[in-house]
């Protein structure tokens, strides 16, 4: 098994990150947010930072419509229950399929052009089949109202096993049904699965071609190497994702709205990955679920809260005090994650992970002075 | 109750999916998170019971919703005996005492909903899930109700729809767990047709602009369906996506269009910009056909009047309900609102405030929590005392079914707040229709498990 | 033929917009070599500095008047505006002109709060990857509209046009056609002639003033001009104050055609950047045409004879031709040769 065998490294970190995401109902608890709902949402868009970090962490090409892979994956995954069968697998299978081959179509087009340019076509891209799925397309998206399950829905394979009944099925796999924790562990078994393969990926020639690209894509084509097959390929898998990402988000709620694919949602995506580190295997993941959190548990915050949080400050300064934090949280934790977002990139632009590794050095770095200083001090 | 949640487990089990291809029965019970603990999704176990309310605060219905939020305050103050108690004493059913629910302390969460289906489901999710929330209500957008509303059924949450004017949502997806207490856009209609026959009379042009979702698409299927009952040829209909902002590119080719009224399937700040960006346009001054062009806002609400200011004088619309109704009800409901936030409530206020304490009082009367039983309360139930005459909330769709009013802008206010006068009611007779006239099937009352 | 000319009409107020945000992305760009993703939320800034200065007006005194009762019963409130309480019916008139008024509040807001985002934060960045200036520049646009938000909450704030100006010019009697077959909206004109003399009064600046012509050289080669002796960065970071003001001015005088809200700005800034593309990147003449071209097509393929022949075009002409711009022409209708094609 070749294809399974990672370098040592890779392998425990693997293991660590599988640890890690499957004891998430435990270790979460305490922070508030072992809620299915919510677990589900950070190993779905685990999954859309990582498939984006393989385009634009190796090969530096910042595409602007990511997100229109999710809501072609959401879409058709939804489209694959009303028609076929609840079953999640084909649903995602053809999630996954289908956004491949807009992503294909897509960045044949875009990677004509690199740069600012490119992030303007894949832009306008993601712009266009908003505003379509958004007004023409809707007997397909079902527009504004977003693509719901009926009763009426053909569901022909389901329909040859069982008889109609009355109520709305759920998504399900093998028979099981999907909801809540359930459905947090499907999503994440892929999420492990997705980063398993980004791992090969980052560790194959093809990866080193890709980071090649980044770095100089002139010397590489000066070297008879013509680059946009590789680039092209990160683009498909990484819309893969994206689209694997939007299947999960219809399995585990089947519905899928154009909102998905604005964007802003696009912009996200960036964020997520930037914050967590670029470029890196587990940083977009981090950033993943830090924004996802913040988002849930931050936003959730209110002025009650913070009155309790400062009440140990004097009364004056207890009312300033939850008057200036009061547009930090709640409604305003946009405002803390642009004001993040902008730190991080001025200071940090390596994000978390390059942060983190700044620490372990400067600790190493004292450790070894100590040791140093320790050794030649016991030598004298 | 281990035994009653594996009942209902494999029954799902064996409905769903590709059933048996390779189901082993051996599902993941220790996963769910509350298996052993209750017999239905977010029993209360303690002395509060927790309510959601999901309203859009950003996004084309955000002023709906905020004032949504302000009437679903007064209710829980009202339920939990604070306040003047505002329509409970005048409510037909004695069963609400101001002690909360069944003895338990009302509590509430509240979540934005951005007036998008997407967003108004994770934020029910989390209501649901994380807060434990036993019923959820909101809406201020059809399609955000209807999501929400099949979010509920799943998990066995019920659903008190507030704004919401779609056919649809007590129609074709209708739900065993939504209610709806708002009138609908047939209701509009009917109500409307007449009174654009007296004033307008019956050679007319209509072109239709609309929103292009459920509540757009059915209320100018109700519109052409009662202006063309009157007479009236359908110009042409154009969709106009959503929270457009700038409606002038639309409003444009209704210059030359040889139509002589524009209907306008709007609500919410859509409504204001495109009323106010046609008067803009001249549309009211124009003649057209040798008659006086008119516009018309077949649903309006004193927000959107505000927000239109002169633009809204003369125009036609319907209401689910006016702060100017002297019935008792209403008057102490206005009084009590009022005095708390120094504004009168909308028709949104005001649908959401009575579906709050009409889930309370059915709670009281069924005695229990159990959402199957709080259901068969709201069934067919007959009740007066809260602002539209004597209702029906008809079991067969759950739609509820009294007077409707029709209300034209005023062309000289005496204050900031009297905006809209009611001109002609459409009497719950008038506006009631046989349950199968929309199609749809309210699905199980078995409760899900979350 | 007066559908045809009614939505070129209807194409020139939006194409004005178009057209002044370009402008100043791609005087940006032009100068400091720097992709402003923030530059719509100059565009949002300004529209707010229109409500603030409404709002500073027309700040109310409260009184009330025991004869009339309010819906519930306690006596109403009678509000009046400041500015008419202490200037009577000249402050009328001033509220009534608040719009063109906050003109007046906008350039010296939007110069500072230009001036003090690029030696603040830009200048920091003219020689990162436009990767990092576009993501420096989008997480700054989320502070900007997040902090409006904080401020004016996150609903649309309608903001009337002076009366004078509502209603409806009939244009086409002008030009000898039907009376009433073409009306264009007084303050659509009003936005159209405005853009138009702002363009002329920027590129006039650019043309016969000094300061224009070492920008200009800039532009063209900063190096040399830089060898010259001459300090050039003062001048640009002028230059982004000036195209802050430019984007600003655009926003006020939009107020009431478009409610503004807190997120405006990132509705107009993927158009502005497709514009700036399309009229060819660091090309000002070319960010310009492409402005009223684009605003006028998409009039265009909202008529309905041509949505009927194909259905959605309105909705995605502009990004269509973007992509067929960058693909055909990448350097856009009038931009330099080599400019970001790497």
């Amino acid at each position: 098994m070749n294809v399974l065998r990672l370098p040592r490294q890779d392998v425990i970190l693997f293991a660590v990150f599988a640890i890690v995401v499957l004891t998430m109902p435990i270790w979460l608890t305490p922070f508030g947010a072992a809620y299915p709902g919510l677990m589900q949402k950070f190993a779905i868009f685990a999954i859309f930072a990582v498939g984006f970090n393989i385009l634009f962490g190796l090969t530096g090409y910042l595409s602007f419509g990511h997100a229109a892979f999710l809501g072609v994956g959401s879409y058709t995954a939804v489209w694959s229950f009303k028609l076929f069968t609840m079953d999640a697998i084909p649903a995602l299978i053809f999630a996954v399929l289908m956004s491949g081959v807009f992503a294909l179509g897509i960045g044949f087009v875009s990677l004509r052009r690199s740069g600012i340019y490119f992030a303007i076509l894949t832009l306008a891209f993601a712009q266009m089949s908003y505003n379509l799925a958004y007004s023409v397309l809707t007997p397909i998206t079902n527009g504004e109202t977003a693509l719901q399950l009926t009763n009426n829905d053909p569901r022909v394979i389901d329909m040859m096993f069982m008889e109609r009944t009355a109520g709305l099925p759920s998504p399900s796999i093998f028979g099981q049904p999907l909801g809540g924790i359930g459905g947090f562990y499907l999503c994440a078994v892929l999420l492990l699965v997705a980063f398993f393969i980004a791992q090969k990926v980052f560790a194959s020639p093809f990866g080193m071609m890709l980071r090649a690209i980044k770095s100089n894509q002139t010397r590489m084509s000066y070297t008879g190497f013509n680059t946009r097959p590789y680039a092209l390929t990160a683009f498909v898998i990484s819309g893969m994702y994206a689209g694997l990402a939007g299947g999960l988000l219809a399995v585990t709620d089947p519905l899928a709205g154009a909102e998905r694919m604005e964007w802003t949602a696009s912009g996200e995506v960036v964020l997520m990955t930037i914050l967590g580190g670029v470029g890196t295997l587990v940083g977009p993941v981090i950033g993943a679920w830090l924004i996802k959190y913040l988002e849930n548990i931050f936003s959730a915050f209110n002025e009650g809260m913070l009155h309790a949080t400062f009440s140990w400050l004097p009364d004056g300064v207890e009312d300033i005090v939850v008057a200036v934090t009061s547009k930090f949280v709640g409604e305003g934790w946009h405002l803390t994650l642009g004001l993040v977002f902008v730190l991080i990139v001025v200071f940090l632009p390596g994000g978390i992970m390059e942060g983190v590794r700044r620490i372990r050095s400067a600790v190493a770095n004292r450790r070894d002075n100590r040791r140093t200083r320790f050794s030649t001090s016991a030598a004298e | 109750m281990t035994n009653f949640k594996k009942g209902i487990s494999r029954r799902r089990l064996i409905k769903t999916g590709l059933a048996g291809v390779l189901a082993t029965g051996v599902s993941p019970y220790i996963f769910s998170r509350s298996a052993f603990a209750q017999e239905f999704c977010n029993a209360p176990t303690g002395d509060t019971v927790t309510l959601g309310f999901n309203v859009p605060l950003t996004g084309a219905y955000a002023d709906e919703g905020a004032d949504e939020l302000r009437a679903f305050e007064l209710a829980v103050e009202h339920l939990n005996g604070e306040g003047d108690g505002g329509m409970i004493p005048h409510f037909s059913s004695d069963a609400l005492t101001g002690n909360g629910i069944l003895g338990k302390r009302v509590a509430y969460v509240t979540g934005d909903t951005q007036t998008q289906s997407d967003a108004a489901r994770d934020s029910a999710r989390r209501m649901i899930e994380r807060d434990g929330a036993l019923m959820i209500s909101g809406g201020s957008s059809s399609g955000v109700a209807i999501a929400v509303q099949g979010l509920c059924q799943e998990m066995g949450v019920i659903f008190m729809a507030a704004l919401t004017h779609s056919n649809d949502t007590t129609g074709k997806d209708r739900r065993r767990y939504g209610f709806r207490h708002f009138f609908n856009a047939y209701q509009s209609g009917i109500g409307l047709g007449p009174q654009l026959g007296d004033a307008y009379g019956t050679d007319r042009r209509a072109y239709h602009l609309t929103a292009d979702y459920t509540w757009g698409w059915t209320q100018e299927e109700s519109m052409i369906a009662a202006t063309e009952a009157l007479g009236w040829e359908t110009a042409e209909t154009v969709r106009t996506p959503v929270g457009a902002g700038d409606f002038s590119q639309y409003i444009t080719p209704v210059l030359n269009s040889g139509a002589d009224v524009l209907i306008l399937n709007h609500y919410g700040f859509d409504g204001v910009n495109s009323l106010t960006q046609a008067v803009q346009f001249g549309l009211k001054d124009r003649q057209a056909n040798g008659k006086n062009f008119q516009i018309v806002l077949p649903l309006v609400s004193d927000l959107m009047a505000a927000g239109a200011g002169n633009a809204m004088q003369g125009v036609f619309g319907t209401s689910n309900w006016y702060w100017s109704q002297q019935d008792e009800g209403s008057k102490a409901f206005t009084n009590s609102f009022g005095a708390k936030y120094g504004r009168p409530p909308s028709q949104a206020a005001h649908t959401s405030y009575v579906q709050t304490l009409l889930y309370a009082d059915a709670a009281e009367r069924a005695g229990t929590f159990y959402p199957p039983e709080v259901i068969r309360a709201l069934e067919d139930y007959e009740f007066d005392g809260l602002g539209n005459g004597p209702t029906l909330y008809r079991g067969a769709d759950h739609q509820c079914f009294k007077d409707v009013f029709v209300v034209q802008g005023k062309e000289n206010p005496s204050n900031e707040f009297d905006l809209l006068e009611v001109v002609s009611t459409a009497s719950r007779d008038n506006v009631t229709y046989a349950p199968d006239f929309f199609e749809g099937e309210l699905g199980p009352y078995d409760p899900a498990m979350c | 033929m007066e559908a045809i000319f009614a939505q070129l009409l209807n194409g020139l107020d939006k194409g004005g917009a178009y057209a002044l945000i370009a402008l100043g992305l791609t005087l940006v760009f032009g100068t400091l070599g720097v992709v402003n993703f923030a530059h719509g939320a100059l565009f949002m800034l300004g529209a707010f500095c229109a409500v603030a200065f409404r709002e500073l007006i027309t700040y109310e005194i409260v009184t009330t008047d025991p004869e009339q009762l309010s819906p519930w019963g306690s006596p109403l409130e009678i509000r009046t505006p400041i500015a008419q309480q202490y200037l009577g019916d000249w402050g009328a008139v001033i509220i009534d002109y608040s719009v063109p008024l906050s003109i007046l509040l906008a350039i010296p807001v939007m110069l500072i709060i230009g001036i003090v985002m690029e030696r603040g934060l830009i200048k920091h960045f003219y020689n990162r990857p436009h990767a990092e200036q576009i993501l420096v520049t989008f997480g700054l646009a989320i502070v900007l509209q997040e902090l409006v938000k904080t401020f004016f909450g996150p609903n649309p704030i309608p903001q009337p046009m002076p009366s004078t100006f509502r209603g409806a010019a009939d244009v086409g009697s002008w030009l000898g056609l039907t009376p009433g077959a073409v009306t264009y909206p007084w303050w659509r004109l009003v936005y159209f002639l405005f853009s138009i003399g702002i363009l002329s009064a920027v590129f006039a600046f650019l043309r016969f003033t000094t300061f224009g012509m070492v920008v200009r050289a800039g532009m063209a080669d900063r190096e040399t001009v830089r060898l010259l002796g001459i300090d050039i960065d003062r001048r640009f970071t002028l230059m982004f104050g000036l195209a802050a003001v430019v984007a600003g001015l655009a926003g006020v005088m939009y107020t009431p055609l478009l409610p503004p809200n807190y997120h405006l700005g990132m509705e107009f800034l993927v158009l502005s950047f497709v514009v700036v593309v399309v009229g060819g990147m660091g090309s000002l003449p070319g960010a310009v045409a492409a402005g009223f071209l684009l605003g006028i097509l998409q009039s265009f393929a909202s008529m309905t004879a041509i949505k009927n022949l194909i259905p959605g075009i309105d909705q995605i002409i502009i990004y269509l031709l973007a992509v067929v711009i960058l693909l055909v022409r990448p350097r856009g209708l009038m931009g330099r040769r080599g400019v970001m094609e790497s």
